[in-house]
């Protein structure tokens, strides 16, 4: 158990409902977690609720999708209990999150460098000139070797890596202590995914964040982060070190890994995961440190 | 003879100063049966090699053989019903009004086929979807099965030679696996020679025998499946992409 001080984020029961036209929907069901200074792993597949979980914390699930959970501690405050007004403090400030895609999250029609001013100048007051060094600092930290003409670009004219490396920047640059990234390497090619990923473990080392890491790649997640939770049908259904993930015992997880093609192990044909009814209604497993 | 054969093969896109090279100089040859893999990084020339194949590129030269056929500017309704191609992305490449049975119907009458109704029978049933499938929309099917329905309207002229062009990344790793082991399958009880573009080597490793490496338009190398496995290869390129796909590498501890 981690002591409260280092605990930066405490989820107990949290559900995400949809109603439709045929009952509500589950998106997640009753889990709990919390999050130290450490990359902590969120994997599953599509339609598992590890996005709407990382939405969730930020509130960001819009109407009609209800969000309910008997506390979500970030410290000591409740962010359940909170107005939007003081809700939009901590959005970027103290939670900032990362989407899987630059290219829907940045606005087209606006220069990198003004995006990124503008999210550190809305939560901090500084003169311009001091806002806009902090902007080239930030881009240099992630890696762009000419911030100066990435200032002036437009989303447009960046590669894919490029623009999550500026979505970084801009996350980043308000000094969150807590990084909720999803899927932030899917949308990019294995050589700059490394590069991105790197940046960002240089910054959670560096700073003492705690990061959230939601990913379908299991791979990945076990090689990135210290612990992993495994998300099935809204609940969680096994915890364990990443490090450990191919030991992992819950039939789901096993049929999730033994379904991956091996460059190192060859073989005729791949598993298939064959779904247990039960793994639904299974009690969602603690993911506490 | 079947299989095919593609010599120096180039592309390009624009002209004057916006001329792109896409391609580069690029021969390959994949015997009949055979499956030959493309592996690379976005924007390395893979998908148009496939696209220079199909006749979806404005301009190319070189030479490509297929199937005995050397093809002209223009490809022939025979061509087709050789080659087919099972696009990337199965939530885009299908006609989201038109059923199931519409798509295999049209693909069969404008091949000119006969006893339609029991080809698309025989059709569902070998890519693994029940008859209950027939006369679905695509929106009622999830992305696995409606992969199978590309795959099964790829099959549909019975080609000798299917193009796979990242047929699993739209993806779950679970639906992957299965869509995986069912071309596997299909390739065996057809024996179609497969060419099969993805980033994702170990995809590749599985499915293919050699496997040629791109970048920037050029082939780097091509390797056999037991080569890429020993991790023996000249080039550098060939190497950082091999050793980025085993997985993230910590930096040291700065703390």
């Amino acid at each position: 158990m981690l002591e409260q001080q280092d605990k930066l984020l405490d989820v107990q029961n949290l559900w995400v409902k949809f109603p439709t036209r045929n009952g509500v929907f589950d998106a997640v069901r009753g889990i709990s977690f919390s999050l130290g200074k450490e990359r902590l792993g969120i994997v599953g597949e599509s339609g598992s609720g590890k996005s709407m979980t990382g939405r969730a914390i930020l509130r960001l699930i819009r109407k009609p999708g209800i969000v309910t959970a008997d506390r979500i501690m970030l410290h000591d405050k409740d962010l359940m209990a909170m107005s939007e007004r003081e809700m939009r403090k901590v959005r970027g400030q103290r939670i900032s999150m990362i989407m899987q895609d630059p290219k829907f999250s940045l606005n087209p029609v606006m220069p990198v460098g003004e995006q990124i001013m503008e999210a550190y100048a809305a939560h901090a007051t500084a003169s311009k000139a001091d806002v806009k060094r902090k902007a080239l600092d930030m881009l240099e930290a992630v890696s762009i070797r000419d911030p100066e003409r990435v200032f002036r670009a437009y989303p447009h004219e960046m590669s894919g890596g490029m623009g999550q490396r500026i979505m970084i920047a801009m996350m980043l640059i308000p000094d969150p202590e807590i990084l909720i990234a999803d899927e932030p390497t899917s949308a990019l090619d294995v050589s700059v995914q490394t590069q991105v990923l790197s940046i960002m473990d240089r910054l959670v080392q560096e700073r003492g964040m705690g990061l959230i890491f939601i990913s379908h790649d299991l791979n990945l997640v076990s090689s990135f982060c210290d612990r992993v939770l495994i998300m099935y049908a809204g609940r969680i259904v096994e915890t364990c070190r990443a490090d450990k993930l191919h030991e992992a015992r819950h039939p789901y997880t096993r049929g999730l890994l033994n379904s991956l093609p091996r460059l190192t192990e060859p073989k005729e044909r791949l598993d298939v995961l064959k779904r247990d009814p039960a793994w639904r209604e299974a009690q969602s497993v603690s993911g506490a440190s | 003879m079947s299989g095919l054969g593609i010599s120096h093969l180039d592309v390009w896109f624009g002209s004057g100063h916006d001329r792109v090279d896409a391609v580069k100089d690029v021969s390959f040859r994949v015997d009949s049966g055979a499956s030959f893999g493309l592996v690379g990084e976005s924007g390395s020339g893979k998908s148009t090699i496939l696209r220079a194949l199909t006749g979806l590129v404005p301009n190319w030269s070189g030479e490509m053989i297929v199937a005995g056929e050397k093809l002209a500017r223009k490809r022939t309704a025979q061509f087709y019903k050789k080659v087919q191609m099972v696009f990337q992305d199965p939530y885009a490449s299908l006609h989201p009004r038109h059923t199931v049975d519409q798509v295999l119907s049209e693909t069969l009458y404008l091949h000119g086929f006969d006893a339609i109704d029991q080809r698309i029978v025989k059709l569902l049933d070998d890519v693994g979807l029940g008859p209950s499938f027939r006369f679905r929309y695509p929106h009622q099917l999830s992305g696995g099965q409606r992969q199978r329905v590309a795959i099964a309207r790829a099959l549909a002229p019975e080609p000798e030679i299917l193009l796979l062009d990242e047929p699993t990344s739209a993806l779950d790793v679970s639906v992957q696996a299965e869509i995986l082991n069912l071309l596997v399958d299909l390739r065996m009880a057809r024996k179609l020679t497969y060419v099969m573009v993805s980033h994702d080597l170990a995809v590749v490793g599985h499915m293919c025998e050699r496997i040629a490496v791109m970048q920037l338009g050029e082939i780097v190398e091509i390797m056999s499946v037991a080569d890429m496995r020993a991790m023996k290869t000249s080039h550098p390129y060939t190497k950082h992409l091999l050793e980025s796909s085993l997985g993230y590498k910590r930096v040291e501890n700065i703390a």
